[in-house]
């Protein structure tokens, strides 16, 4: 299951999100870290520092690509330009898949540059399917689906945030990313038992797991990003792997950034629990 | 799961008429206390409003929860104008600089999905409602535009330069039309802009190699006030070598021309009107020389699309 056609067929093993304060300690001491995650739109450009950088990561690195803008669930037609962009950005990292949110962030040409919710409904998801179909056959390579955390729901929706997931990945055929700090930030905010979220997706499909800390406020939990990831999230993490099978699987670290070290050390803490799983004793 | 009977077309519908009262919510500006505004765009509550869409839980009102979004969305687009303004910022300083980003993106919501773009109408801006900016209406548009070329001159497109050699390559000067790198800028300034800028930046925390779409944040430094500059003509090139972004001090002559060049006047009538007033004693034809042979070796000129 770990390597599976949402995913190219790749089994990568941990990674960690490349971020600008970690350049230097990247492209002068060349870590071994298993692969890198790049923001997509940071390196959508045409030339100039960034690209430099991207290009000596590349020499150096496997690196796979999740966007932040490309907001699946927009009623706007297809951005064509980002569309271009992005397929010349897969051609120069050759990513063994492009991840993106399930969500939407524009309408009527307005952009709020957010991650804003779906309403969960039939109609929602066959549209987003479409979408998810037209931009793989665009892009040509596999597209994997992440679930974002959300503070808010709506009255339209017609069933559960993984029903809804469920739904558009079986329609789309598409992969999932499965942010399992997300399932949990959104199980806090609207009150759902977060392993009804994992039991219930398919996870054959599963070709990416994001884990991340988040904050906890009086009246609502905040995706932060800036934190080590929490115990609650780790017991999840265990759970979603004994489910998917060892997955490749990225920290985020978005905010007050630490050193590399640090983030990198947090990261292989995921590696562990993959460890474990494989060394269980059989059942026979 | 079986699908309940559904007509795309209006579920579709239905899913817009969400998302743009959504986003209507999300991008309206806060209160003075960072809150949602009570009133909705038709002067109604906006707690009626948004109650008809978004469902409270056990701790949060519907209000409460669309709140949240509405910060999240001030607090990144305003991080970001801090962050790629820093020499309009330091001129009007924080507190103006808060009301008056807040004023040009309720006037010009975003509309790219690039958060480096988020900057690319504030010169027209400040030319529409120099109010913001008063009484430096000059000298922060100056500003505006080296900042706003200093984006474009960081990862701007760059095209296979022309050597030197390949300029006249036998063609008539009377009729050839050369074209610019697309990251570069030229800029007539009534203020020494890039004396200014380079100390705002010399006093700012280094942000890092991967432009203003970055979602790190740098810290802040409180500035010490800076002199402001006097008014002084200069004539600058923003352009990027070595992946290092450059503001290069012109001669009028020399920016006349590259202004002329850029937009699309033949070489021959570039450099006559830019040579018009000089004195006819002046060895132009040895300036030019070294002037486009400075140009080439910079990778300034490729060919036109």
């Amino acid at each position: 299951m770990p390597a599976n056609r949402f995913n190219n067929f790749t089994n990568y093993g941990i990674g960690i999100g490349l971020r600008v304060p970690h350049y230097q300690h990247i492209l002068s001491r060349k870590p071994t870290v298993d692969w890198f995650e790049i923001i997509s739109e940071n390196f959508m450009v045409d030339a100039g520092r960034p690209m430099q950088v991207l290009d000596s990561i590349l020499e150096q690195y496997r690196v796979v690509q999740h966007g932040v803008a490309m907001y699946l669930g927009s009623t706007d037609a297809l951005n064509r330009e980002h569309l271009r962009k992005l397929k010349r950005l897969v051609k120069r990292t050759r990513t063994p898949w492009v991840s993106d949110h399930l969500c939407w962030g524009s309408v009527d040409g307005r952009y709020t540059h957010d991650l804003l919710p779906m309403p969960y409904t039939f109609a929602a998801a066959a549209h987003v399917a479409q979408r998810i179909r037209e931009v793989r056959d665009f892009l040509e390579v596999p597209i994997l689906v992440e679930n974002v955390s959300s503070y808010a729901e709506f009255h339209a929706s017609e069933m559960t945030e993984w029903e809804f997931l469920g739904e558009v990945i079986q329609k789309a055929d598409a992969g999932i990313l499965l942010d399992v700090n997300n399932i949990y930030v959104s199980s806090q905010n609207h009150n759902f038992n977060p392993y009804d979220y994992l039991n219930h997706i398919p996870h054959e499909r599963v070709g990416q797991i994001h884990i991340a800390g988040h904050s906890k406020f009086e009246k609502y939990t905040l995706d932060t990003h800036d934190h080590p990831v929490l115990d609650p999230v780790w017991k999840m993490y265990a759970r979603a792997i004994r489910l998917t099978g060892p997955t490749a699987t990225l920290l985020e670290w978005d905010d007050r950034i630490p050193s590399f070290d640090e983030v990198h050390r947090e990261a292989l803490k995921a590696g562990k629990f993959c460890r474990n799983l494989l060394h269980e004793p059989v059942a026979v | 799961m079986n699908p309940l009977p559904c007509k795309s077309a209006e579920g579709i519908k239905k899913l817009r008429a969400i998302q743009r009262a959504f986003a209507t919510g999300v991008t309206r500006p806060l209160t003075a206390g960072h809150h949602m505004q009570p009133k909705w765009v038709d002067g109604e509550s906006t707690r009626k409003a948004v109650a008809a869409f978004i469902k409270p839980n056990d701790r949060l009102s519907s209000f409460d929860r669309l709140e949240i979004y509405n910060r999240q969305y001030w607090f990144r687009l305003l991080d970001c104008l801090y962050e790629d303004f820093p020499g309009l910022r330091t001129l009007i300083g924080d507190r103006r600089f808060h009301a008056l980003s807040v004023a040009y993106l309720t006037k010009y919501p975003s509309n790219s999905y690039a958060l480096r773009d988020l900057g690319n109408r504030l010169e027209k801006f400040l030319v529409r409602e120099p109010r913001w900016v008063a009484p430096h209406p000059k000298l922060a548009r100056d500003l505006v535009r080296l900042e706003w070329a200093h984006i474009v001159a960081f990862d701007g497109e760059a095209r296979p330069p022309l050597e030197v050699d390949d300029l006249l390559d036998g063609r008539d000067p009377a009729t050839l039309r050369l074209a610019f790198q697309p990251y570069l800028t030229f800029l007539a300034c009534d203020y020494p802009v890039d004396d200014f800028i380079l100390a705002v930046r010399r006093r700012e925390e280094p942000q890092g190699e991967a432009s203003n779409a970055v979602t790190e944040h740098a810290s802040r430094k409180t500035a010490k006030k800076l002199k402001l500059p006097k008014p002084e003509k200069i004539w600058l090139a923003v352009h990027r070598s070595e992946n290092s972004v450059w503001y290069k001090r012109l001669e009028p002559e020399a920016y006349l021309i590259c202004a002329a060049l850029q937009k699309g006047l033949p070489l021959q009538t570039a450099c006559e009107r830019a040579f018009r007033r000089r004195k006819a004693d002046e060895n132009f034809g040895a300036i030019l020389q070294n002037w486009f042979a400075q140009w080439a070796a910079f990778g300034w000129f490729c060919r036109a699309e």
